[in-house]
């Protein structure tokens, strides 16, 4: 098959141009067809909900951004010191390997409820949850990217006489920094999800709160308005760890 | 021709050799000396062991039984005082890496690590494999020739004594493989490194080596070892369409049949 190349006009104008003809059905079909503005607003109500509310927005971010990072750092440091402890102890790996792949098939949004009960209403559930979502996702990556230099490499590794150190540093971790990096991408958005999954069970502040509250008071508006701020952190999130990424490129390039 | 010394290499006495755990040796029954300087080509049906032998000369493989001294140490000694280099069958380049930087890995690791300013060698031994212009590409920018000369470069950079190939040229078309052949002379020739050098082609065994070793499978020994010095001139070189070429081609055709059941 022929696959169509757009000119890059096209290529450009056509995503805005799609996403604008979503917004203006959304913005005047919805309404015509009496959909009541309580349960879904229109875009533009929406908007200026944000510009009126954005303080108060804001200051309920603050602590869903600050569970996030802070799930993302201890979920996506635990994984990958896990990773090199089941890389180099086969015995570890073959003892718990399994139970934590096991592990990885409960949906974490189920077992929030257990880990509000044991850790209590305070910010460290919420970080937990946040830190479970990234875990997994960058365990897997970083056991398959440590484990993947080939035996043809780990041979020239040894016929140079390289230290276990180097062989590490030299051959292990350029092999697992893409497949890391790609676990962090996903964690990035992940990790919002889970501070604001923790705040609807168990939170008077943050964007979950302010999520659950708005449905339970029909106030739309503010519902649509808050949606959009979590989705707005998980790009940003997002962005950041590809800056960070290139960054990181141009480093080890250097 | 490079002055065969007396003295040795390599030497192998009734050496076996195996994988852990397998009964079945793979090798067995070596005896073999191999003076420094000294070129040698090893042939050999699949099976034979010719790889194993190389693979235990670079310790990455324990011999089972026998003995086997390299510089007059054991195996692990020489690859920890770096007197050894290997070249794959397959590049093995890191691709994340430059040509120049792959050519220096083996600056930043072991033994060899040195501090700073190691490009200037680099670019020497690039330079001596024909590829100083390419050495800011990297490995998959390259045809499957330069790749496999980027490897000789880099196994050149520990100035190893004792240099093992296993097959370097056999996925190379034969043109490449006659040019690579030709390099590979003059490098040796300006090294005075000692090679063993394992390959599938006949011709390529006559026109690289001084000596032919002839292995046979089921099991794996050695069955002929062959002295091509009357075929070389003073430059170690020999003409591959020559007669005597041909009629050693022909015996080395028939020992290979004898042996491969």
């Amino acid at each position: 098959m022929k696959r169509q190349q757009l000119p890059l006009f096209e290529a450009t104008i056509l995503p805005v141009a799609g996403a604008l003809s979503l917004l203006v059905v959304w913005e005047w079909v919805l309404p015509a067809l009496g959909v009541p503005a309580y349960i879904v607003p229109t875009p533009l109500s929406v908007l200026r909900t944000f510009a009126s509310e954005w303080r108060g927005l804001v200051q309920n971010a603050l602590p869903t951004w600050y569970e996030a990072l802070l799930g993302f750092f201890l979920g996506n440091l635990t994984a990958v010191i896990l990773a090199i402890v089941f890389v180099y102890s086969p015995r570890v790996r073959a003892a718990y390997f399994p139970v934590v792949l096991l592990f990885n098939t409960i949906p974490v949004l189920a077992l929030a409820p257990i880990i509000i009960l044991v850790f209590g209403l305070g910010i460290l559930p919420k970080v937990v949850i946040a830190a479970l979502l990234c875990f997994f996702p960058t365990l897997i990556n970083m056991v398959r990217g440590l484990t993947s230099a080939t035996t043809n490499e780990l041979e020239l590794m040894h016929v140079l006489s390289a230290s276990g150190w180097e062989t590490f540093w030299r051959l292990r971790v350029p092999r697992s920094v893409p497949l890391l990096f790609a676990s962090l991408r996903i964690s990035a958005t992940t990790s919002v999800i889970g501070a604001i999954v923790g705040e609807w069970i168990g939170s008077d502040r943050g964007l979950g709160a302010v999520i659950i509250q708005s449905t339970f008071n029909y106030q739309a508006e503010r519902l649509f308005a808050a949606v959009l701020l979590a989705s707005l952190s998980g790009i940003i999130f997002f962005a950041i760890v590809g800056r960070v990424e290139r960054i990181f490129h141009r480093l080890a390039t250097a | 021709m490079n002055p065969v010394t007396n003295e040795i290499a390599i030497e192998a006495r009734s050496l076996g050799l195996g994988y852990p755990g397998s009964m079945q040796p793979v090798l067995e029954g070596v005896d073999l000396s191999v003076a420094k300087g000294e070129f040698l080509t090893i042939l050999g049906p699949s099976g034979c062991g010719k790889s194993t032998f190389l693979r235990a000369i670079a310790d990455l493989l324990p011999p089972i039984n026998g003995q086997l001294s390299v510089l007059g140490k054991t195996a692990a000694e020489a690859r920890r005082q770096r007197e050894v280099g290997f070249v794959f069958q397959e590049a093995t380049l890191l691709p994340w890496r430059t040509v120049r930087e792959n050519v220096c890995l083996p600056l930043q690791v072991g033994k060899g690590r040195i501090a700073k300013s190691v490009q200037p060698r680099a670019d020497h031994w690039l330079e001596l494999v024909g590829l100083a212009d390419l050495s800011d590409r990297y490995p998959n920018q390259l045809s499957g020739g330069q790749r496999q000369r980027v490897s000789i470069a880099r196994a050149l950079q520990c100035e190893p004594d004792i240099l093992l190939m296993d097959e370097p040229f056999g996925a190379l078309d034969e043109i490449t493989r006659d040019r690579l052949n030709d390099e590979l002379l003059s490098i040796w020739r300006r090294t005075q490194a000692t090679i063993l050098f394992v390959t599938h082609s006949i011709t390529e065994a006559i026109y690289l080596g001084g000596r032919v070793l002839v292995l046979a499978a089921n099991p794996g020994r050695c069955q002929a070892l062959i002295d091509l010095g009357s075929l070389k001139d003073e430059n170690g070189a020999c003409r591959r369409e020559s007669p005597q070429a041909q009629e050693i081609a022909a015996r080395l055709r028939q020992l290979l049949r004898d042996g491969g059941a």
